[in-house]
């Protein structure tokens, strides 16, 4: 389901990819069974190929990679968080219009 | 600037898409702008049985896929969007998006309705965090656990009995002692050994006990007053609706609860704007009542495009 530009996250390579990163990570917590997760995917794809090189956008399929999922204590999907220097900076739960992540991006470039 | 459209339909909901589809066979040529919650509410439940055709029952978001694909076959251009402001004072009509602005002859509107929540802060901040308003969503994340679920309605038992698939003990809170669902509803739930009643009762607050998520809820009894704590990692919000009405306020006219007030069919105070489904409806709220009103809201606005009055065309 992931776009071209979107990294698919897993519980393997979630502290490689997404904690050691440089640059931030935002990282869209999904499933296949969630009616909004699937709303929120074009958006999210959008954002990966406007951020590219700024933002790393990645998807984590929360039924294929408990262990992440409730690592972070997700609790409800979608939910988005963004992780700069391995520590959360932002979250956003539930879905949400492109012009609103956006601006939570921003305020982290 | 491109000349004004027939009718543009505002959400995608039973209601928008029969009204795209029966727009759409009169050749109106239909835009149906989405919005954030694309297929309305039936895309959060499971099954639904009480449409008619599919005796077996359809799962929401499979029906809604249905509706979609025959409203685009005949014509209806979908947009993925959610409609910033719209203005109907003068004509034509003009409808923005946070990309486009489109100018129309007739508005159809059908933004339906959005969960309600509690009111309290402890909710806001624990959204997500144990808090939801979507048990198909979030349900699994509670596998083994204790939750509530808070409503009386058909949602609300409904939620509860899907719920149960996963969680250990699901606790009904209802403020009355009699519930508002329909019999069979209650009854599924009633007969559900996982499913414990707390009716007469109403959430005072939940508490996440410093964590950052949900450890329990404080319950207050309606009659005798007396609060409980009860431990718990996930409550479930099902307490009903409230219209989408925001953007047509000052313009169309709403009743005192902020639905939209519609007359005669489908038409609301401005000519040439309808209005159907859950945005219009607080009584029936049913998916095929939904898009009855939305076939009633294509064929008025067939009709006025038909018979535009001279002082109002554009």
């Amino acid at each position: 389901m992931a776009a071209e530009n979107v990294q698919t996250l897993t519980d393997s390579n979630f502290e490689e990819t997404v904690l050691k990163s440089g640059p931030p990570v935002f990282v869209d917590f999904w499933a296949e069974w969630c009616g909004p997760c699937k709303r929120l995917g074009p958006t999210v794809d959008a954002l990966a190929t406007e951020y590219t090189g700024k933002v790393t956008i990645g998807k984590l399929n929360v039924d294929d990679n408990p262990n992440t999922a409730s690592k972070f204590q997700i609790r409800g999907i979608p939910t988005l968080l963004l992780f700069k220097g391995g520590e959360i900076v932002e979250s956003v739960v539930g879905l949400a219009q492109k012009d609103d992540l956006k601006k939570v991006l921003d305020k982290h470039l | 600037m491109a000349a004004p459209r027939n009718v543009i339909i505002i959400g995608s909901g039973p209601a928008g898409l029969t009204a795209a589809l029966y727009a759409g066979r009169a050749n109106l040529q239909p835009l149906l702008i989405e919005g954030l919650e694309a297929g309305g509410q039936l895309m959060l439940t499971t099954l639904v049985e009480n449409f008619p055709g599919h005796r077996d029952g359809i799962l929401g978001p499979d029906l809604m896929a249905e509706l979609r694909a025959q409203a685009e076959k005949f014509g209806t251009e979908i947009v993925q969007d959610h409609v910033s402001a719209v203005d109907v004072c003068g004509r034509p009509f003009v409808v923005k998006t946070s990309s486009a602005e489109y100018t129309t002859r007739s508005i159809i509107i059908a933004t339906g309705a959005s969960a309600r929540l509690l009111g309290l802060p402890s909710e806001r901040t624990l959204m997500g965090h144990g808090v939801s308003t979507c048990a198909t969503c979030d349900g699994y994340f509670f596998r083994g656990q204790d939750i509530a679920v808070v409503g009386g309605g058909d949602s609300a038992m409904e939620e509860a009995v899907f719920l149960t698939r996963f969680a250990s003990k699901v606790t009904l809170v209802h403020r009355r002692d009699t519930l508002r669902a329909s019999k069979i509803m209650q009854d599924k739930a009633r007969a559900n050994p996982k499913i414990a009643w707390a009716l007469d009762s109403e959430v005072e607050d939940i508490v996440d006990g410093g964590k950052g998520e949900v450890t329990g809820m404080v319950l207050r009894h309606n009659k005798t007053g007396v609060r409980t704590e009860i431990p718990l990692s996930g409550v479930f919000v099902a307490i009903g609706h409230t219209p989408n009405t925001s953007l047509f306020k000052g313009q169309v006219e709403l009743d005192a609860n902020g639905y939209i007030i519609t007359h005669d069919g489908a038409k609301t105070n401005i000519p040439g704007v309808f209005a159907c489904g859950d945005v219009q409806d607080h009584i029936y709220r049913q998916a095929i009542t939904a898009a009855g009103s939305g076939c009633m809201a294509a064929l008025d606005a067939e009709h006025y495009l038909d018979n535009i009055p001279d002082h109002l065309q554009s």
